[in-house]
This record gives C-alpha cells, structure tokens and sequence, in this order.
C-alpha cells in the first residue's frame, strides 16, 4: 500500500525507496498468482483441444503471450486453420512494439538486457514498473514481474495441461477480473496527469468502439488515436495538481 | 496447432517485443516524441484494461466482471492494497456468478 502511495508514475522514481522493494514483491506476487490460475486453464483448455503436453507447454515457454496463444488455440480448435491461428496471435501482439519504444531505457541499457528482456515484456510487466516510475525500482520491478510471471505462467501451463477436464472453469473464481482491475490500480497514479487522462479516456473510448467491427488485438491499437487528445506537453507541475 | 505454427507465432512475437526495445537504441528521441510514446504506452494499457474489463469477443462481457472492476477501482482510489484490490475485484466477480449474474 505504501508503495502504491508513494509511487508519482510520471518519472520521478528514483530508486531512493529502497525499503519499498518489499512491498513491490508482495504485489508481484499477487499478480502472478492470478497469473498462475491463467496459466493453467490454458493448459486445461489446450489439453482438452487435443494439444499434447510437450506442445501445450512448449507454447507457454516459447510465446508467453496469454491472449494470443488462448486465440491461436481457440482458432484451431474451431477449424480455423494454422495460418489464421498465426497471423491472430501475431495482430494481437503487435501491442508490444510500442511497449518497446517507450520501455528500453527502464528495461535495459545494454544490448543484450534488452534481448533477454524482450522475451519477458508482457502488459503485466510493462504496467507494473511504469507504476514505479522510470529509475531504478521501476527496473527491478520490470524483471521481478517478467521472471516470476514467465515462471508462474508455465507452472500452470503444466498444472493445468496434466489436470485438463478435471480443471475447474476459472471463471467461477472471476480471476477474468483480476487483470483488468489490477491495471487499473497501476494505472490510477499515471492518470493523475491530465494529458494522461484526456489521452487515455480517448483510447478506452475508441477501442471500446472498435471492438464489434475489429478482429482481436487492433481495437486496443487504434486506441492509440487517443493521443490525438495529448496536447501540448504541460508545464512541469507534481502528479496530482495538474488537474 | 502445429510446432511450425508454435514456431512461426513465438518467433513473430519476440521480434515485435525486441523491435520496438532495440529500435529505441539505435536513435536519440526528442522530448517531445518520448512524451507522446510514454502517453502512447498509457493510451494501450488503459484501451487493454477497458476491453478487458467490459468485452468478451466483440460483444459485451455480462455484468459479473466490470462490477468487480469498478468494486477493485474504487478500493484503489482509496488507496487499498494491491493485493486487495485484485482479491476484491475476483471475489466481487465470483459472487455474482455464484448468484447468477452472467
């Protein structure tokens, strides 16, 4: 809680809190437990597609990208062929360039951190450290987020590949909740901005729209026409006077 | 769903993530381009969080989840835990599955 206080988001952060790392962690890890749940009715839902195990779990460790290998899955199992199941997960993903261009600097600064962190920069890893800024925390809360995640994310893969039917439907847990309500959370301290907040509504609006008419994955990034809504760049006031 | 299919969409997916990560290096970013890509990267998580708080496909989800949602928001502007805001947001959720709201 504390930590969440504390944090400013729009850039402050510098590492100074130290003792908050603790609390980061906590948080990290109630995330990777709905993570985890995720994890395994992928694997339930994969397995009872007729994916076998080596495949399930392959696909969790070499995608690790939740909606996209759901969709892939989902895809085939309706018929829809490999080449549709591919080219889905992939618009699906596209959101992850952006991602990149904004999040090199908190990621890595060399090379070769940023080829090892590519493979673990999720939405849940890329929230989570821009709630935490853009200095050190905000680094370690990156790769705290993206190692676990990958790991709880695979634990249940195989979870629930090996429970398969037997998988309760996680929906009667309401763990589709979590993800959402948890950006929320991390992205309440950046929307204290107004620009943030203009630009923002304007993209929930568009992509809200857009959802009936677009296949999945293109709605949220024709959200980016809310930057439409950004601006000039304001003056250099705290989080939470700017409006 | 072919380990060629696996093969082709992790592939895809890592270049999309490594792009945008190496891309950032290779050119200085004036202040005003970086401000428009941390708004860029904000617009995505908050369009992510909207469409998956209330979209299900591309029809409405049913009441169950946004209500816990927006339970899990308010719990967060008044500054709960983390951790208690993603256990309300599933419980709240549950709950009304288990009462029958879709």
């Amino acid at each position: 809680m504390r930590s969440f206080r504390r944090t400013p988001g729009t850039g402050d952060a510098d590492g100074r809190d130290v003792r908050d790392d603790g609390g980061d962690l906590r948080d990290v890890a109630a995330l990777a437990a709905a993570i985890g749940v995720v994890g395994a009715s992928f694997g339930a839902l994969a397995a009872t597609a007729g994916m076998p195990l080596p495949m399930v779990v392959g696909m969790s460790l070499i995608v690790f990208a939740g909606g996209s290998q759901f969709l892939a899955v989902a895809v085939v199992a309706a018929g829809g062929g490999a080449v549709a199941a591919v080219v889905g997960g992939l618009l699906l993903n596209l959101r992850h360039l952006p991602f990149g261009l904004a999040m090199a600097p908190v990621v890595a600064d060399r090379p070769l951190g940023r080829i090892v962190g590519a493979h673990v920069l999720i939405d849940e890893s890329v929230a989570f450290a821009r709630a935490r800024g853009t200095g050190p925390r905000a680094r370690r809360a990156f790769w705290a987020c993206g190692v676990s995640f990958f790991l709880v994310w695979n634990l249940g893969t195989v979870v629930g590949a090996l429970a398969g039917a037997a998988m309760p439907d996680p929906a009667t847990f309401g763990v589709d909740a979590a993800f959402p309500a948890a950006l929320v959370a991390l992205l309440l301290p950046t929307l204290r901005a107004a620009d943030a907040r203009r630009v923002g509504l304007g993209a929930a609006a568009v992509a809200l729209a857009a959802t009936p008419f677009l296949p999945p994955g293109l709605p949220v990034l024709v959200g980016l026409a809310g930057l439409a809504l950004a601006g000039r760049a304001p003056a250099r006031t705290r989080p939470g006077e700017a409006s | 769903m072919t380990w060629l299919a696996i093969a082709v969409l992790g592939a895809g997916t890592y270049l999309v993530r490594l792009a945008g990560l190496l891309l950032r290096g290779r050119v200085t970013v004036p202040e005003r381009l970086q401000r428009l890509l941390d708004l860029g990267a904000s617009a995505l998580l908050v369009a992510l969080a909207a469409t998956a708080a209330l979209t299900q496909g591309d029809g409405f989800a049913g009441w169950a989840r946004p209500a816990g949602v927006a339970v899990a928001g308010v719990a967060a502007l008044l500054k709960a835990p983390f951790v208690l805001v993603v256990v309300l947001a599933a419980a709240t959720t549950a709950g009304l599955r288990l009462a029958g709201v879709p």
